[in-house]
């Protein structure tokens, strides 16, 4: 264990009192209570922390919050491990595990660093050149360019950890707990409005947990630990701290993840790890602050470069001086706050100013204090392999170029190039942005929603004025929303210096190497995007932003550049010698930072994903022995082996008793829809392609189905309950479709008739016996339903006991055999079942499943839809124009005269006799009349169907060609992988064309 | 997500809805006496306008009554919602 060697002996928000143990890259490190990663990292004086994405550059610390694009890291490991977090946000916690990302064999020695030294091998536009190559050179490259480039691993294992979905709304919503967004939740809380508070640090105070400024004449931290009291106490008011709001959408509907438990580590807490928020907001108050723009000279990549507010936070907030000498490079005041906060700390700082000499308060306090200034100079590039050791500056000469250049020696250089407010939530709310020519960055412009911005988010930097508006837009936003209540007096901070000199629009400084000419000035630090990458863009004619994002990559890391975009786009305006504001910038997309699947999935994983459905017999099945197969959500037995049975024997046995004494099927899972009202027959004349006004009662009926478009959309027997009441049923998976079908028409364009749907689909179970000994089944449990043929003919229903239980049966078949459907209340199911298992014994009675279900039907030619349909099949094409009536309009009838659905060549429905009766075509095989060597071969159709029929002792397959219905006796082929299976078109109807099993 | 004035439920989340395309589209009353072209643009022909847009919804995890409503299809603004068969504000454009 290495002692923290750049820890200072007091100050920060650290808890000195409390050691945390951590390892990174397999070695121990300590830090403590209040720490990030990083600034655990930077305290034990680990430089890098991983390698570049490209060139495999060494790489440390660059920010101190959500922009970091350099310190990315992999924590934990196993199922546990995340990949690409930035170690600026992680709380550090006890066991913490983290490694480098992108480098092997290790962060010190990456051998991919070498790239670097074979020069340009990934240039601007790399991948899109490199697929221009010829395909075959491709898998060489994928192979190479997987292991060289590429962030962290995913994790292989489920997640073990719990995640949370919560819906909330609030009058306001308030993004950001610095300064100003703190003053605005207070006066918002104040008027009694439901506020919301969020912002994604640990702890409230957003900028000013890493300055020494003041508030009130005390330090601005005591008012933010008094404001943060107030707000608890009142009843309206939510505080959410470790929450992101990460996505901004329409209608103030917003996304948030609320990091729980992540700060307790791996753990078996009850509470979930992280909590995703979706937010119903009235109002939103952005104050989501600015993010500080980097310098961009040669080798400003280098471990030991950094933000100068960065450096002020480690210093401040952590307590962290990881430096005996430092350079500050700005162009603007504010970075003189860092030169000052690092002299109070007794170290030697030198600020360097591309500005012009001037008289200010800043210079002088800072001269004062013993800093260094040099000013009209630029730092032009960095020295040290693996971490800056000094830098090189030149002084600006009378013509505005560089001259001699001198060396200064330290071991930080904070660079300042000023802000830029963080506008990527009110971009993505859908507001527009402009760029302020005086403080020389993007603000927002024009809001798309009810947002409000405040403080550095909309440009205004000085603390007082963050109070000020915060407060005042707090105040008046609740006012607008009804909410006056009373309040404290506005806090106020003292303005210490204003900004009086303003920021000098330099940031790229060029150096003896051109910066043009090779990876040297770094503009996106994750995607390794350099200033000679956006010229090499723009000279390739690739010189929109748009255009320049994609190309290049810049800002298209997992940091979404938030230290590059600006910077990319104002350097491409000089390329193209025009202003920034005409260059326009890339659009700003959700999430702010990255989310992980867990906290978006919350508890809809495994079993929640998706309701399951089973049927009242469904206990029955599964004591039995059957498998299940998922139809929709419904859970429906596929067969059911028994003893060492296997799929196909169990099939074979099914099929066969089916057809030769009585099999049972559970087809409770049937769409069923109870259509009323004096107008129903008329209705469903209008939704079925044939007639209904003359069914009688008792008596029932196939129905088809069509879509406006004329093609086949559901099929199913529908039954004449009473004069002005029907009994629908549909395709398991059509219930509902059909159901919101009916529904759309009778609201929609009929509203003038009088009819009523109820869905009973559940009410009712269905159980399907099938074969010659059924009728003797049924007689045997029912006394009072006449079964005889001349009494109960095909196609009609009678009510009556089964069981004992009150049941519809209706003579109904799917499988050509003599078939009764039997429906009672579902809560009967399980004993009419049972009865009939008991009492069908003697019969040798069998249970069959869909797979059985499927051999028995497609035997007998019988479509199902979806299967011999997808969307493009019309009757006709199914045989079945005899059904479409002639006498009135129904849906779709238009459609089937159209000279598309007349063509004579449409595919139509046959069957295929396999020269080889043993072979099985395997279904979505497609049909050629004539083969040729290789594909590709003219397509004339494709096998719906295809089974081995245990009955015919032959396989049996449908399938939909071209003219079909013209080409009976033609010789068909099907190519496979191996071989041609070669076929006979003929009818589909394989089993007793004749129908004579229908009776018994 | 949308935030959608159900004429009968009042504001819910749009994830409660299902969209039904264009209003105002009234089924021929002969569709014999159209000719394919005619039968093809009631069938496939919607406008696509940038702007104020008569819509479909059906409150689905509601209480299942189709509507219509107008939306900006740029800026999503929902300026009315109204029951079937009633003129919107814009007619039966
Ligand atoms: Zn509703």
């Amino acid at each position: 264990m290495k002692r923290q060697r750049y820890r200072m002996p007091d100050g920060g928000r650290i808890d000195r009192s409390q050691p945390l143990h951590f390892t990174f890259n397999d070695r121990s490190y300590q830090g403590y209570v209040g720490d990030t990663l990083a600034s655990a990292l930077l305290a034990n004086g680990v430089a890098i922390i991983g390698r570049s994405f490209k060139y495999h550059r060494p790489r440390g610390v660059f920010s101190a919050g959500a922009e970091e694009p350099n310190a990315l890291v992999q924590l934990e490991q196993g199922s546990h491990t995340q990949p690409n977090l930035r170690a600026t946000q992680i709380e550090l916690y006890s066991g913490l595990k983290a490694e480098s990302i992108n480098c092997w064999p290790s962060v010190d020695f990456d051998l991919w660093s070498l790239i670097g030294l074979f020069g340009r091998i990934f240039p601007a536009g790399f991948y899109y050149k490199t697929f221009m190559t010829p395909n075959l050179l491709w898998p060489i490259y994928e192979r190479i360019i997987r292991q060289a480039a590429g962030l962290g691993r995913a994790p292989s294992d489920p997640d073990p950890d719990r995640y949370e979905n919560i819906n909330t709304h609030c009058d306001i919503l308030i993004i950001g707990g610095g300064p100003s967004g703190l003053s605005a939740a207070l006066k918002a809380g104040q008027s009694g409005a439901r506020v919301i508070l969020a912002d994604e640090q640990n702890e409230f105070g957003g900028a000013l947990l890493g300055s020494d400024d003041e508030v009130d004449g005390g330090p601005a931290l005591d008012w933010v630990e008094k404001t943060v009291g107030e707000l608890e106490e009142m009843a309206e008011v939510r505080l959410l701290p470790r929450t992101t709001i990460f996505g901004y959408y329409n209608h103030n509907f917003l996304t948030a993840v609320e990091r729980v438990t992540d700060h307790l580590g791996v753990s078996d807490d009850p509470l979930p790890r992280q909590r995703s928020w979706r937010i119903r907001a009235r109002q939103v108050i952005l104050a989501s602050g600015a993010i500080e723009r980097p310098m961009v000279f040669e080798n400003n990549d280098r471990p030991g470069v950094m933000l100068a507010s960065a450096a002020s936070t480690y210093a401040n907030r952590y307590g962290v001086c990881f430096a005996k000498r430092v350079v500050v490079f700005t162009n603007n005041d504010e970075a003189y706050r860092t030169a000052l906060i690092f002299k109070k700390f007794g170290i030697h700082v030198s600020l360097v100013d591309v500005r012009p000499e001037f008289n200010g308060d800043w210079p002088r306090k800072a001269t004062a204090a013993g800093v260094e200034i040099i000013f009209n100079s630029a730092v032009t590039g960095t020295r040290g392999r693996r971490k800056v050791k000094g830098v090189n500056i030149s002084a600006f000469g009378m013509d505005g170029n560089l001259g001699e250049t001198r060396h200064l020696s330290c071991d930080l250089l904070a660079v300042s190039g000023g802000w830029n407010p963080t506008v990527h939530l009110y971009s993505q709310s859908g507001g527009t942005l402009t760029y302020d020519k005086q403080r020389m960055c993007l603000i927002p412009e024009k809001a798309g929603q009810a947002v409000n911005v405040v403080g550095a988010a909309k440009g205004t930097f000085e603390l007082e004025r963050c109070l000020k508006e915060g407060a005042r837009e707090g105040a008046r936003v609740a006012k607008n929303l009804d909410f006056v209540g009373s309040g404290s007096v506005r806090s106020k901070s003292k303005t210490v210096l204003e900004n009086e000199q303003p920021l000098q629009p330099k940031w790229l400084i060029p150096s003896r190497k051109h910066p043009e000419g090779g990876p040297s000035h770094f503009v996106d630090l994750q995607t390794d995007v350099t200033v000679a990458d956006i010229a090499l863009a723009a000279r390739e004619g690739y010189d929109s932003v748009e255009h320049l994002k994609r190309y290049t990559t810049l800002g298209m890391g997992t940091d979404q550049g938030k230290t590059a975009n600006i910077n990319g786009i104002s350097i491409l305006s000089g390329i193209r010698g025009e202003e920034l504001p005409s260059v326009g910038h890339t659009t700003f997309r959700p999430p702010y930072t990255p989310v992980t699947f867990g906290a978006l999935a919350g508890r809809q994983v495994g079993q929640f994903l998706d309701p399951l459905r089973r049927t009242p017999i469904h206990h029955w099945h599964t004591r039995a022995g059957a498998v299940f197969e998922n139809v929709g959500q419904w859970k429906r037995p596929w067969y059911y082996p028994v003893l060492d049975e296997d799929m196909n024997d169990a099939v074979v046995r099914e099929c066969r008793s089916a057809r030769k004494s009585i099999g049972i099927l559970d087809a409770s899972t049937l769409g069923k829809i109870e259509i009323k009202g004096p107008d129903a027959a008329d209705f469903l004349n209008l939704i079925y392609v044939n007639s209904w006004n003359n069914l009688e009662v008792g008596r029932c009926r196939y129905g088809l189905m069509l879509g406006e478009d004329g093609m086949v959309m559901d099929d199913g027997v529908t039954s004449r309950m009473a004069e002005d009441r029907f009994f629908m049923t549909t395709t398991t998976g059509g219930a509902a479709r059909v159901y919101s079908w009916l529904e759309e028409w009778l609201q929609t364009e009929w509203p003038e008739m009088e009819v009523y749907l109820t869905s009973v689909t559940e009410n009712w179970a269905t159980i399907t016996l099938v074969g010659p000994n059924s009728r003797k089944l049924l007689g045997e449990l029912t006394d009072d339903i006449n079964l005889d043929l001349k009494s109960f003919p095909f196609m009609t229903w009678r009510e009556g006991k089964v069981a004992g239980v009150p049941a519809r049966v209706f003579r109904v078949s799917f499988t050509g055999d003599l078939s009764f459907e039997i429906n009672i209340p579902a809560r009967y199911a399980i004993s009419v079942w049972t009865a009939c298992m008991t009492a069908g014994e003697k019969y040798a009675i069998t249970p069959f499943g869909t797979e059985a279900m499927h051999v028995l039907r497609a035997e007998k030619g019988y479509i199902v839809v979806g299967q011999e349909t997808d969307g493009t099949v019309t009757p006709g094409d199914l045989g079945m124009e005899r059904m479409l009536s002639k006498k009135k309009d129904f849906i779709g009838r238009r459609s089937l005269a159209r000279v598309e659905t007349l063509r004579s060549d449409r595919k139509q429905l046959v069957g295929l006799d396999t020269e080889d009766p043993s072979t099985v075509i395997p279904i979505g095989s497609q049909i050629v009349a004539t083969t040729k060597k290789r594909p590709p071969m003219d397509m004339i159709g494709y096998v719906t169907s295809s089974y081995y029929s245990p009955n015919l002792k032959r396989s049996v397959a449908l399938a939909l060609v071209k003219s079909g219905r013209n080409r009976h006796g033609e010789r068909v082929y099907l190519p496979m992988e191996n071989g041609t299976i070669s076929a006979l078109i003929c009818n589909p109807v394989f089993f007793d064309p004749e129908g004579e099993r229908l009776n018994g | 997500m949308l935030l959608i004035d159900c004429p009968w439920c009042g504001p819910r989340d749009e994830c409660e809805f299902s969209y039904g395309g264009e209003a105002h589209i009234k089924r021929p009353e002969n569709p014999d006496k159209l000719s394919d072209a005619e039968w093809a643009d009631y069938l496939f022909m919607r406008t696509n306008p940038k702007g104020r847009f008569p819509e479909r919804w059906v409150h689905t995890h509601g209480c299942n009554r189709w509507f219509n409503a107008v939306r900006d299809t740029v800026t999503h603004d929902i300026s009315a919602t109204y029951g079937m068969g009633e003129d919107g504000p814009e007619g039966r454009s």
